[in-house]
């Protein structure tokens, strides 16, 4: 049975523990707020663009244009948004391994397609194993506005467009709320599932012409899918790191407890001896 | 006087949102003009100022680009970057502007560093210029 001095340190040193996670557990909370609104904010241009964008793609029929069409594929472009961070419970980890299993499955050679991480997690992962990470973004802020990732968003349309990737997939951990977060796959380009999406197409005049709107539209809407998957992704991340803090401050409670009723029983046991030697003593004194 | 609906958008969110009796800006085509009942159109804008005639006053908001949709009830301008003038952080902007200018005296013309600082150097000219209402 440890020592009195042993039990007592250890339950020094959960405590510390607890209140570590704890106070982490209330930085990810206030983080997952503000995340959660910034994914809301997010939503009125993102329907927005999606509307206008479906109306035109689809309203002004006839219109190709290669972001809206179908190619042979000879190479895929996979974005992972990850974390930088972790103690995050399974937030990277599920991400990772659907990618990883998807990349398994489809392809059979690394020269089949090409990685663009977000996250420091998930490029370091991907970079270990050997795969053709082409672009990585690390150091992303919690609260992160559209101008810091416009750069990698838009090159990664650009490798789009100038035929480096034939397709585009994203995968990122979608936010559902505090306590369940879903790995997502979403194919981002080419754009083909537009016509489903919209209920009410609006016909307009364009200035100067439907070509020329997409030109500019498309990329900008591709954009904001990135952008809004990050959100969403940001979103999660705090609400899973909140949930796996409340589960370690939890878990160190119950630690000590244990750990407490054990103490006073090792207390007790030697107060018990002590007494039993003393009545010993007296008893042969007699 | 009749108004129409005007709304900026932005990935960050709404920057605007009112009631105006005329819409105005510079379209990639030329200036446009949009009083209630234009018939529905969509524009690529250019980076420039956003004038929102309302009760005799006018408002001001730099864009950085985007779109402009008009609908019967309603205008929207989408735009990936969006600011009110009061709004604007004139440092910043001036921070930009000198950073982009830098940038261009490095790069070659035709390299793509040098576009995209030429138009960094414009999204920040643009921001001061209507900052101080010179247009």
């Amino acid at each position: 049975m440890a020592s009195l001095r042993d039990i007592k340190t250890r339950i020094n040193s959960t405590k510390k523990t607890s209140q570590i996670t704890k106070a982490m557990e209330m930085t990810s909370a206030a983080k997952w707020n503000r995340g959660v609104m910034n994914a809301k904010s997010f939503v009125p241009y993102m329907e927005k663009i999606q509307e206008v964008t479906a109306s035109i793609a689809v309203g002004a029929g006839g219109v190709i244009h290669p972001m809206l069409t179908h190619r042979p594929v000879k190479k895929t472009g996979y974005i992972v948004i990850t974390s930088d961070r972790g103690l995050a419970g399974a937030f990277n980890s599920n991400v990772i391994r659907r990618v990883h299993q998807t990349i398994q499955s489809r392809h059979k050679s690394n020269d089949e397609f090409a990685i663009i991480a977000i996250g420091r997690v998930g490029r370091d992962f991907f970079v270990k194993r050997g795969y053709n990470v082409v672009l990585d973004i690390i150091g992303i802020n919690d609260q992160p506005s559209f101008q810091e990732i416009k750069d990698i968003s838009s090159t990664t349309v650009g490798m789009f467009s100038d035929g480096t990737f034939d397709e585009l997939y994203v995968y990122y951990s979608h936010y559902i709320s505090a306590i369940s977060q879903e790995v997502t796959e979403k194919k981002l380009l080419p754009l083909t599932d537009l016509a489903g999406s919209s209920h009410k197409l609006t016909s307009y005049e364009f200035e100067p012409n439907a070509e020329e709107i997409l030109e500019v539209l498309l990329p900008q809407y591709a954009e904001s899918l990135i952008y809004g998957a990050l959100l969403d992704s940001k979103a999660s991340e705090h609400a899973a790191r909140m949930t796996a803090m409340r589960n370690a401050t939890d878990n160190a409670h119950e630690l000590i407890r244990g750990l407490t009723l054990s103490y006073n029983r090792a207390r007790q046991a030697a107060i018990t001896q002590e007494i039993t030697e003393i009545v010993g003593g007296a008893a042969a004194l007699e | 006087m009749k108004t129409i609906k005007v709304s900026v958008v932005t990935p960050d969110g709404p920057v605007y949102e009112s009631d105006v009796e005329m819409v105005s800006t510079k379209a990639k085509t030329g200036e446009l003009g949009i009083l209630p009942g234009h018939v529905p159109m969509v524009a690529p804008l250019e980076i420039g100022v956003v004038r929102l005639k309302k009760d005799g006053k006018t408002e001001f908001v730099a864009v950085s680009g985007g779109f402009l949709e008009v609908r019967p009830e309603k205008v929207t301008v989408l735009a990936q970057s969006a600011e009110k003038a009061e709004d604007i952080d004139v440092e910043r902007a001036l921070k930009a502007k000198e950073r982009a200018e830098q940038r261009m005296k490095q790069q070659k013309l035709e390299h793509i560093d040098f576009k995209r600082a030429e138009l960094a150097l414009r999204r920040a000219a643009n921001r001061l210029n209507v900052a101080e209402r010179k247009f």
